[in-house]
């Protein structure tokens, strides 16, 4: 047992602050008024950003360097985050690319995949968006009945995906599609790399919540996907195998996709928010038990890396993280509205942060089918 | 950077559990409502040197660290065993109080816990501690909800010894003793955990079993929940007592409220997942339930330890 960095840790620590502090100070003046990451404008502004990241090394921190990364562990990565964060950097408009379809890529993909693929999601060149929901497959993400024919050279696809986080602003499209048409659930389905410029796909941003366009429809109508739109071709992980390649990715959304440092920052924030507030003793006691949690979240990532670098699976305990993160930032959120009293209603960090902390327990698999998932695999509940 | 309990720390755990299985199994709490606890449990920890971690290896103990000390009371805890680990091993022995079986009033506002046959007593005196053998003092046993704590007012009739005059060695005694019943806490709730866990497998009700049910599966689920994120903070409260890190007393304060927490909603769902069966004194869950309520309470309520916290944490 051990916790402490290490000084080449800490170095890159400073070196990573000192480079955050310039350049979001540069990127900002240059972008003027900065907009939300789920607008087409701040998308925009923020892929500038990403480019940037990019250029410096910092855009993949744990990936090789032969794929854009910087050769670090998981523990770099959470430093990354730590100070990512703490910076007041924005939210990772490739995210999707970078935590959801890139650690597919790496489990599943071809030597060839790997290498056209991956540099590209790095350098935020390709634009991932994620097609698993549909209209009546949301939670049951086995009844996707989106289809892929097979044709000579490629696929036509037809069907409707949904709830695509900035699948407006996209231009890339990676999902589930049901490849055997006589199959059922589980089986028959492919994970399928889709250019969204393809004619026949028609992709509709629509408001969320909190008013940003930050959602999209995507139709498919007959569109053709010919083997080769992607370098390296357009199934990963073998046809028919889509759910194996996709839960696998699912479990690195839910366990790692939420590094504490996010946490760790809202929670600073709060607790500025209370002095300029005036917090009374019972606000400061809620804000210290929400500190002790996000403290918590912390520890037991430690935990978590240890366990993974030891060679230990994640599994379904990565559900415990996804459920208290997002109910977590829901309270962190709820605190500061209290605090800011009538002008909660005001637009603003805290009222757009708070709209989005409640996307948290419904994404990536609702906190019910997580709960249920931990009642069933780690508590060895009856289904 | 590594989280983890070791081998060497994993090693006494594991004996301490497989000690205590054996040793202090729900049948002996129950005697202890009764009687004085069975002796065979409190001596095979003797044994192992359980009670003596932290004393130095010149004076016979292992010489180790909380680190060590602290999964062991958690085992404990699971156990509801009804000695005083804590007092004796974790606050006691440090401030070189090593051998008799110590009660203590620094987590309990008067009340004493084992109060009617622990062999010492550390009392709080003035500013600092002093330490009384059994014949020294006059204890007035008191009923409480759980009868096996054997509590009891005590008060010192003559004699004793100084032990500390340093109000900052009471303080980190009494941070010892918070970390001790935060450890107890996290271990019953996952002996709770497990008793309902199981109880919600083989009890049938509609034809199926209870824990089929999602608003049983949920209850369980965040009791877990709590769990997990409570333990890596008890285990970083003692890797912070014993590094003297900074922020070590916070860390204790955020141990109790978590591990309090954890125990709280464990010891609601456990009861409701158990049903009537579970209210009853006939079945062993009110062991457990009722020494979570005790040290929920005891060594600092929940809202005294977010007060230390929201003190110590600054924008």
């Amino acid at each position: 047992m051990d916790l402490t960095w290490s000084a080449a840790q800490e170095r890159t620590r400073l070196e990573l602050r000192g480079w955050l502090e310039h350049s979001l100070a540069g990127w900002r003046a240059e972008i003027g008024t900065e907009r939300s990451g789920d607008t087409r404008e701040g998308f925009a502004q923020q892929l500038l950003w990403e480019r940037r990241l990019y250029e410096a090394d910092w855009s993949a921190v744990s990936w090789p360097r032969a794929y854009g990364g910087r050769d670090g562990t998981l523990w770099d990565w959470l430093i990354f985050e730590e100070e990512y964060w703490r910076a007041g950097a924005p939210q990772r408009v490739t995210q999707n690319g970078l935590q959801i379809l890139a650690p597919s890529v790496f489990e599943h993909g071809t030597l060839e995949q790997k290498d056209l693929l991956l540099p590209r999601i790095a350098a935020a060149e390709d634009l991932w968006c994620q097609g698993w929901s549909e209209p009546n497959a949301g939670s049951d993400l086995a009844g996707v009945s989106s289809r892929a024919r097979r044709v000579d050279g490629g696929w036509v696809l037809d069907g409707q995906k949904t709830w695509t986080t900035r699948g407006a602003f996209c231009t890339h499209l990676f999902g589930l599609f049901r490849s055997d048409p006589d199959s059922e659930r589980h089986r028959g389905l492919t994970y399928l790399l889709v250019p969204l410029d393809l004619d026949g796909v028609t992709v509709r941003g629509f408001g969320r919540l909190d008013g940003d366009e930050g959602f999209a429809e995507v139709f498919f109508d007959g569109a053709f996907l010919p083997d080769d739109a992607v370098g390296g071709g357009v199934v990963l992980g073998g046809v028919g195998e889509g759910w194996r390649v996709a839960v696998s990715a699912a479990s690195t959304e839910r366990g790692l996709l939420r590094s504490p440092g996010r946490y760790q920052a809202t929670v600073s924030d709060l607790l500025v928010l209370g002095e300029e507030r005036g917090a009374d003793a019972a606000m400061r006691r809620r804000i210290a038990a929400a500190w002790m949690r996000v403290d918590a979240y912390r520890l037991q990532t430690l935990q978590t890396v240890t366990a993974l670098l030891d060679g230990r699976d994640l599994g379904s305990e990565a559900s415990l993280a996804k459920v208290w993160w997002s109910e977590l930032d829901i309270e962190l959120h709820e605190i500061a509205l209290d605090l800011l009293g009538p002008d909660a209603e005001l637009q603003g960090p805290w009222s757009k942060g708070h709209q989005f902390s409640l996307a948290g327990p419904i994404y990536a698999g609702t906190n019910e089918v997580q709960r249920n998932i931990v009642a069933e695999r780690v508590l060895g509940l009856p289904r | 950077m590594r989280f983890a309990l070791d081998d060497d720390r994993e090693a006494l755990r594991s004996t301490a559990r497989e000690l205590l299985t054996e040793l202090c199994p729900a049948s002996a709490v129950r005697a202890a409502w009764t009687g004085v606890p069975d002796e065979a449990a409190w001596n095979a920890l003797a044994d192992i040197g359980a009670l003596a971690v932290l004393v130095p290896e010149s004076d016979g103990g292992l010489g180790l660290d909380e680190t060590y000390l602290v999964p062991v009371v958690e085992e404990a805890g699971q156990t509801a065993l009804p000695h005083p680990l804590t007092e004796t091993a974790l606050v006691a022995a440090p401030l070189g109080v090593a051998g008799p079986m110590v009660a203590t009033d620094l987590g309990g506002a008067g009340l004493v816990a084992s109060a009617t046959f622990a062999e010492a007593f550390l009392l709080v005196s003035g500013r600092g501690l002093r330490l009384y053998e059994a014949h020294e003092v006059d204890v007035e046993p008191v009923e409480t909800v759980d009868a096996s704590r054997h509590c009891g007012r005590v008060r010192p009739r003559a004699g004793g010894r100084s032990v500390t005059e340093d109000p900052e060695a009471v303080a980190a005694a009494f941070d010892r003793g918070v970390l001790g019943a935060a450890a107890e806490l996290l271990g019953l709730s996952r002996a709770m955990l497990g008793l309902t866990a199981g109880y919600a497998t083989q009890r049938h009700q509609f034809g199926k079993p209870i824990g089929s049910f999602q608003a049983v599966k949920h209850l369980l689920a965040n009791a877990r929940l709590e769990i997990e994120f409570a333990a890596p903070a008890v285990l970083y409260a003692a890797y912070a007592i014993a590094h003297g890190q900074p922020d070590a007393s916070r860390s204790v304060s955020q141990a109790k409220w978590l591990a309090g927490s954890a125990a709280a909603v464990t010891g609601r769902a456990a009861l409701q997942c158990h049903g009537a069966i579970g209210y009853t004194t006939e079945h062993d869950l009110h062991l457990y339930l009722k020494r979570s309520w005790a040290l929920a309470r005891a060594w600092g309520s929940a809202d005294f330890h977010a007060d230390r916290v929201a003190a110590s944490i600054s924008a």
